[in-house]
């Protein structure tokens, strides 16, 4: 009875056994390795400068037919700017058109001609901006700086006009003025949002990718069916796949998180065990999807299209790139399932607002809820297939 | 190259792939359910932005502010805190991106100077969300300027004066709307056509050693050009099914326009197939071991073609050197002929460019990986 009792609980020497295999099969590996750290390095410096929708060095084309003291003012202004670069100065409409049509601008600025001559008279005096639309992030908040430098002249022209006729200002108009107070990013630097988004992305795709191919290569090169005559039990197999790919994961975090806090300097004010926490909850719900999948598949190309299937998914519906609060409350639901999701917010918040568990213990939670059903889908699972 | 022995590998191929219906059955509704599907969350386009009021006057002209931040489209009043602690604790939560601040002495200094002021207080962890939301909150101040401008004049029974001295009318080409779908969904179609088309074929060398079957290929006369070819064709025609549901989703089901002409785009899609196909193929061939040569796939493709390609970031506002970098990127290319073929409706002689990239990119790998193909067992 108790001999039946005992040899039914795990034991720690099986799934030792395990992780011990596990370790020697990828110390034998060289290419492993260099696969788990070079490209990691790679791919986090390239995309810490990629990815970002900060908006500078527009393309400008400008059209001046104006050719008045006032126009070129106005004109210098966008030249002087650093979020606008003058490519191109037209002579003709058709040039404007062409330089838009073409690519070569994004932005161009028309001044009619009698633009000067609405200024002086008082009144409204247009000036016209075409925006190649295709990106309309970059169009929307290139219009918004178009707007900012034009309102800085108007204002400066306003002012300078009523000194000038009324020698005392007469009826100035009504101004309610808006400040910014960027509060965990004063500079609005965008590396700071998406460098420590990359730490979660990098690690999604790298662990499942690796856990993924865990049991279904074992099976198709026929090495599973050995370990099925060996007394090892399912829990203890998945446990035991579990232990190397967690301490690889780990320290694949930690050269990521180096990575964009030595490098990239992006500041790290919250407390470094939440983080620590909340990556070692990211990374077993993240293993654990990918031992699900390997224990679905029955040969390592259908593990290899879920790997696209899920992650592409996992990916878009995380907030890293796109906000959740944007899309359909359908998938908005759908991203409760995501702990790429949860880890985002965990280490933007851990980064840049330095809260703690106090904040972020729903986020901990769900992860932990999620890496539990996942790592119970796949022993489950396994424990099928095995029948 | 006898097209015989093309055709005889090309049967073997399809026969394989027929044999693995789930495979299959991936493959093809891979495509069709992430197109459908992730259209709907690529969307940059902020509406409902939560807002904290935080009113540390709650006078007439204040509540009046607050009115239009709440009749705005872009915004959402989400709570109304009496203190900056409380305020800090929304936007820790999340709860809010934006905060606006009424100063306790506002009334007095519209009604005295005219002039006043209000704080925006933006979580700018999210800096992209925080530059437009303080954009839009710009615009609904100035809205509200110019209204209180206007009962002042009312009430002094004088006329209206000129308020602006220059007003700028923007004109928007190509994407009217400004709807960040429309130049997303179709890079989309691109991203998810690069991620299938290499897992496509990057098994289908590595499953020969894997399996043993290579011997008996080896032992065949086949020649290493009439596998590749025989080996791509299969699988060309399932990327033209791909393609070809992706981009019905895109136009027809998600109204993306589409402006350029059919015969443009079946010949750049092909183009990018086989480019995308050979080269799961030459990896393939390249490493010997079948999770070898998905990880390469992966790392090779998933990442890139979704930061490095121009989909989504745009690649003019990347540092030189990734930019540089991008040009190795095939999946750039395609993404630049399909937002031009539908949002531009440019013609095959405007985007002769990365059209001849492309096509440089196709010779490099084939010759490539005709040179790897080796028939030995070694």
């Amino acid at each position: 009875m108790l001999e039946h009792a005992l040899s039914s609980r795990l034991k720690f020497a099986r799934i030792a056994a395990i992780v011990v295999k596990e370790f020697i099969e990828l110390k034998r590996d060289k290419w492993a390795r260099f696969r788990l750290i070079v490209p990691t390095l790679i791919q986090m410096l390239l995309f810490g400068y990629a990815a970002t929708y900060e908006v500078y060095h527009v393309s400008t084309a400008v059209l001046d037919l104006d050719h008045s003291q006032e126009s070129r003012e106005l004109l210098s202004l966008f030249t002087a700017s650093t979020r606008f670069d003058v490519v191109k100065v037209a002579q003709t409409q058709r040039e404007i058109a062409a330089a838009i049509d073409g690519g070569d601008a994004a932005v161009a600025l028309v001044v009619h001609a009698g633009f000067a001559e609405l200024l002086r008279k008082g009144q409204s005096a247009p000036l016209q901006v075409i925006v190649d639309g295709t990106n309309s992030n970059t169009a929307l908040i290139a219009l918004g700086y178009v707007n900012v430098i034009a309102a800085g002249f108007a204002q400066d022209y306003a002012t300078d006009l009523a000194e000038r006729t009324l020698g005392v200002s007469g009826m100035n108009p009504v101004q309610v003025t808006i400040e910014q107070r960027p509060w965990f990013n004063e500079d609005l630097n965008g590396q700071w949002f998406f460098v420590p988004g990359l730490i979660g992305t990098l690690t999604l795709v790298i662990i499942v990718n690796l856990t993924a191919f865990a049991i279904v290569r074992e099976r198709e090169i026929g090495t599973l069916e050995q370990i099925m005559v060996s007394p090892i039990r399912p829990v203890e197999l998945i446990l035991g796949k579990t232990v190397p790919f967690f301490a690889i994961g780990l320290g694949e975090v930690a050269l990521i998180v180096a990575v964009g806090i030595l490098w990239f300097q992006v500041p790290f004010v919250g407390n470094p065990f939440v983080l620590l926490l909340g990556s070692s909850l990211f990374l077993l719900s993240t293993l654990a999807l990918g031992l699900l999948i390997s224990t679905l598949c029955s040969t390592q190309q259908q593990a290899f299209s879920m790997n696209f299937f899920v992650l592409n998914p996992f990916f878009i519906l995380s907030g890293f790139s796109f906000p959740i609060s944007s899309m359909p409350k359908v998938l908005q639901w759908m991203t409760y399932i995501n702990p790429l999701r949860y880890y985002l917010i965990v280490i933007r918040g851990t980064f840049l607002k330095g809260v703690g568990l106090s904040v972020l213990w729903p986020e901990l939670a769900a992860m932990a809820a999620i890496a539990f059903v996942l790592l119970a889908a796949s022993i489950l699972r396994f424990r099928k297939t095995l029948e | 190259m006898r097209f015989c022995r093309l055709k005889a590998i090309a049967v073997k191929e399809v026969l394989q792939i027929w044999r693995d219906p789930r495979s299959l059955m991936i493959a093809l509704l891979l495509p069709f359910t992430q197109m459908f599907l992730l259209g709907y969350g690529v969307n940059l386009d902020l509406k409902h932005i939560p807002v904290c009021t935080f009113d540390r006057e709650g006078s007439q002209l204040s509540q009046a502010l607050f009115k239009h931040f709440q009749a705005s489209q872009y915004f959402a009043i989400v709570r109304n805190v009496s203190s900056y602690p409380e305020l800090r604790a929304a936007i820790d939560a999340a709860d809010c991106s934006l905060g606006i601040v009424v100063p306790p002495d506002f009334s007095e200094r519209l009604n005295d100077a005219g002039a006043a002021s209000v704080q925006a207080v933006l979580d700018a962890s999210d800096d992209n969300t925080a530059n437009i939301a303080f954009g839009y909150a710009s615009a609904v101040v100035s809205g509200y300027a110019s209204d209180v401008q206007l009962t002042q004049i009312d009430r002094q029974g004088r006329t209206l004066q000129q308020i602006e001295p220059m007003v700028v009318q923007s004109r928007v080409w190509f994407n009217e709307d400004l709807e960040s779908r429309n130049f997303i969904i179709p890079g989309l179609v691109a991203v998810i056509m690069a991620l299938v088309g290499a897992q496509l074929t990057s098994l289908t060398i590595s499953r020969e050693w894997e399996r043993g079957t290579m011997e008996l290929l080896i032992s065949t006369p086949v020649q290493p050009n009439e596998v590749m070819f025989g080996k791509l064709l299969p699988y060309l025609v399932m990327g033209w099914l791909d393609a070809a549901f992706c981009l019905a989703i895109a136009a027809l089901w998600f109204g993306v326009p589409y402006r350029g002409t059919i015969a443009a785009l079946f010949l750049t899609t092909t183009l990018f197939l086989f480019v995308v196909l050979s080269i799961g193929y030459l990896l393939s061939v390249l490493i010997r071991s079948q999770v070898g040569a998905s990880q390469i796939a992966l790392l090779l493709t998933m990442l890139p073609t979704m930061l490095l390609s121009g989909y989504v970031f745009p690649i003019d506002q990347m540092p030189k050197v990734i930019q540089d970098v991008t040009y190795l990127i095939y999946s750039r290319y395609y993404v630049e002929i399909v937002k031009d073929l539908f949002l531009k409706g440019s013609s095959i002689t405007e985007l002769a460019m990365p059209i001849m990239f492309l096509i440089v990119y196709a010779l490099a790998v084939t010759v490539l990986a005709a040179r790897a193909f080796r028939k030995r067992l070694d």
